[in-house]
């Protein structure tokens, strides 16, 4: 004999866990999650004439202009490596955790129009915004690799090593947790207080100069007032960027207690921008 | 047994709503509402907040748009929501559709819940008819191997094959909408919750979009809770029927019974007399009054004749004008029209005039009816048009047909000339 009451498929409750990441239904959800991504990616550059050249232009121009600005004018040293490489390693990086925190920071607002009609489980949306990036992500990443064997034909000294490649995933997924967890977190809060997306689009600007982007960290120590140099050293994108850096042209250093840091702090945001995008995500409509 | 036989299972649900503007005013609030958290104590707000009664101004700045909603849906069962505008019926679909969340409360469910709130959810402009079908279908809740198995089917309800390629943003409204119907039309959810889609498309896919309703909700004997404002629709579909009233079940039960509550209470204010409180200068509808043998009345048996007067007043330059009337039932179907075009009725001079009209009896099937009058100068003026205020009821009285109550035999009995003939 079953008890009357608590066999049931689906329980839709005022309470709810802390974490309630229910892995199943997202399980459920995963061809929309692939449709999404297909979505993004297809529709990025429709009607333009220059396509998904876009998504090599852009790291382009934005190295070039870091080179005349930072190096040219500004004579900061990237060691043995030609700046223009050095800025677009940065770049290559930072644009993948760009693209993912504006994606992901205005998923409440700018689907409320579906979100307000049917449930699917909304992590999904952030989840398919880092995932099409990655795609993105991968065409630049082609576009460094192609400039790296440039300037190797040229006779640069650039030295890769194979071990350090391993990395790599590490690095792409740290990028990828941290910029979820932030996405999240703000998405979560933009939705009743917009000042945020006012916050976030030039403050995604500033952070990148705190990120070590386009300068070593070793010139960071050297030359900023201390407090600063500390802010930059705490912050886990700059060593993200700074490993990441290491590992593709091997600059600057590679620390193993700097890698673990940043790694606890992208997996504790992760989670906490997890956590408060599932308590809004069941009234955000109410006051969105 | 009987157990399983309950697939949805809703319990003191409620939901609040702030009214006003999210402003400096919620942060407090929030804090407020966090502290009292903190020290484990009930949230301050949830104790006050008034029922939602839309036309009368609160105190509160909270109201609640449901409070301590119960019922429960049998598997297989087609369950009506009824209710007027801000009734709550849109904000219980929404938490059944999991959209928003409850205040209060708790639904449990044994099935998978999906909701045709609105079609067309997440169509991108620019991606094709087909690929919009995938995109919809996955948001919707089908898995693509479900949208693959139909997709032909989806294509040909449409009626868009030519166009399945193209993206969407070239396609006509209608086509649009014909496409976001027919991938809704093809889910297979356990729970179906649809709201009003009824009214999409041209005349013929209404038609096929009705149908395709009614499959669903009869053939297939799926769970389905529907919410309209068309009261024959509801009769045709469902067998059970709640009414909300400001936010609480006022009712639930059989559907006729439920149309039956629903029906007396919005036409509370029946009267069987109007009197104009402000006539115009010239011409006007002075006083309407329904009688029955001379005495005002607003409840006929069949075999009565209802009796309308009218008195008027006829300015010089309005000697031209109609009077007319047009019965409306309570599905809101338009009935019959009669007007003083068809009868002279000798308005030669200015003056105030009665005019008298009977409905003969053992016409109108019993049912309420709602008289809507108009005062006019065709095509030059309308001088009063009474759009409520006449109402009245015909009881079954022995018209011969009350075996078949639970048939729609129409809105009018009429009286046939049968002949017959005996060939031996």
């Amino acid at each position: 004999m079953k008890t009357a009451d608590d066999n049931w498929l689906y329980v839709i409750s005022h309470k709810r866990k802390l974490i309630e990441l229910n892995f199943t239904e997202i399980w459920r959800y995963k061809d929309l999650l692939f449709l999404f991504v297909k979505r993004d990616i297809i529709t990025a550059y429709k009607q333009t004439i220059l396509g998904p050249l876009w998504y090599i232009i852009q790291p382009l121009f934005t190295s070039v202009i870091f080179t005349l600005i930072f190096n040219n004018l500004g004579q900061i040293k990237t060691g043995d490596i030609n700046p223009f490489l050095f800025n677009l390693t940065g770049i290559t990086l930072w644009n993948y955790f760009k693209q993912c925190l504006t994606g992901t920071s205005s998923t409440f607002t700018k689907n409320q129009n579906i979100f307000g009609k049917v449930y699917f489980p909304r992590v999904i949306m952030p989840m398919a915004v880092t995932i099409s990036n990655l795609v993105k992500f991968g065409i630049q990443l082609l576009v460094l690799i192609g400039f790296y064997i440039y300037y190797l034909l040229r006779g640069d000294t650039l030295v890769l090593e194979p071990q350090y490649l391993l990395l790599f995933p590490i690095y792409v997924l740290m990028m990828a947790l941290f910029s979820l967890g932030l996405g999240m977190l703000l998405s979560a809060m933009t939705t009743k207080y917009r000042d945020l997306t006012v916050l976030v689009s030039f403050g995604v600007q500033l952070l990148m100069y705190l990120s070590a982007v386009p300068y070593p960290l070793e010139e960071a120590r050297a030359k900023f007032p201390p407090m600063v140099a500390n802010l930059v050293e705490l912050n886990p994108l700059s060593q993200i960027i700074e490993g990441f850096r290491f590992m593709v042209l091997n600059v600057g250093q590679f620390e193993m207690d700097k890698l673990l840091y940043s790694f606890i702090i992208c997996i504790l945001l992760f989670l906490f921008g997890l956590i408060v995008f599932n308590k809004t995500e069941q009234s955000f409509i109410d006051t969105v | 047994m009987t157990r399983s036989n309950v697939i949805l299972k809703v319990e003191n649900l409620s939901k609040q709503y702030r009214l006003g503007l999210i402003g400096t005013g919620t942060i407090s609030h929030d804090l407020n509402r966090w502290w009292y958290k903190m020290r484990g104590k009930e949230d301050p707000y949830l104790k006050i907040g008034e029922s939602n009664d839309r036309s009368s101004e609160g105190s509160s700045d909270y109201v609640w748009a449901l409070r301590d909603i119960n019922f429960e849906v049998n598997r297989g069962e087609v369950l009506g929501i009824i209710g007027k505008n801000g009734a709550g019926k849109s904000t219980l679909l929404k938490i059944l559709s999991r959209v928003t969340g409850p205040t209060l409360g708790v639904i449990k469910s044994n099935g998978r819940i999906a909701s045709l709130l609105e079609v067309g959810t997440g169509f991108h402009p620019e991606m094709t008819g087909r690929e919009n079908i995938y995109l919809n279908g996955a948001i919707l809740g089908m898995t693509k191997s479900e949208i693959v198995g139909k997709i032909d089917e989806i294509i040909d309800f449409s009626g868009c094959q030519r166009y399945i390629d193209t993206p969407v943003k070239r396609y006509s409204s209608g086509m649009t909408v014909r496409l976001a119907f027919a991938v809704a039309a093809h889910l297979e959810p356990d729970i179906l919750v649809i709201d009003e889609v009824l009214a999409v498309g041209d005349a013929e896919f209404q038609k096929k979009a009705i149908g395709k309703m009614q499959d669903i909700s009869k053939g297939e004997g799926r769970t389905v809770l529907f919410v309209s404002h068309n009261m024959a629709s509801i009769k045709a579909l469902c067998t059970k029927a709640i009414v909300l009233e400001h936010g609480e079940v006022a009712f639930n039960g059989q559907v006729e019974d439920a149309l039956d509550y629903y029906l007396n209470n919005t036409m509370k204010s029946s009267e069987a007399i109007y009197i104009n409180p402000q006539p115009n200068e010239d011409s006007d509808i002075l006083e309407v009054k329904v009688l029955k043998k001379n005495e005002l009345a607003d409840t006929f048996g069949f075999n009565e004749s209802v009796s309308i007067d009218f008195k008027i007043k006829v300015s010089e330059e309005d000697l031209a004008a109609k009077l007319g009337f047009k019965a409306i039932d309570q599905f809101e179907r338009v009935i019959f029209t009669s007007n003083t075009l068809m009868s002279d009725v000798g308005i030669t001079k200015e003056g105030t005039y009665t005019i008298k009209v009977i409905i003969p009896s053992s016409v109108l099937m019993p049912n309420k009816y709602r008289v809507v009058i108009g005062f006019h100068i065709h095509k030059k003026k309308l001088i009063r048009k009474l759009d409520q205020s006449i109402q009245f009821k015909i009881e079954e009285t022995g018209s011969g047909f009350e075996n078949y109550q639970k048939d729609d035999m129409g809105c009018v009995l009429l009286d046939c000339n049968w002949e017959s003939q005996n060939n031996g």
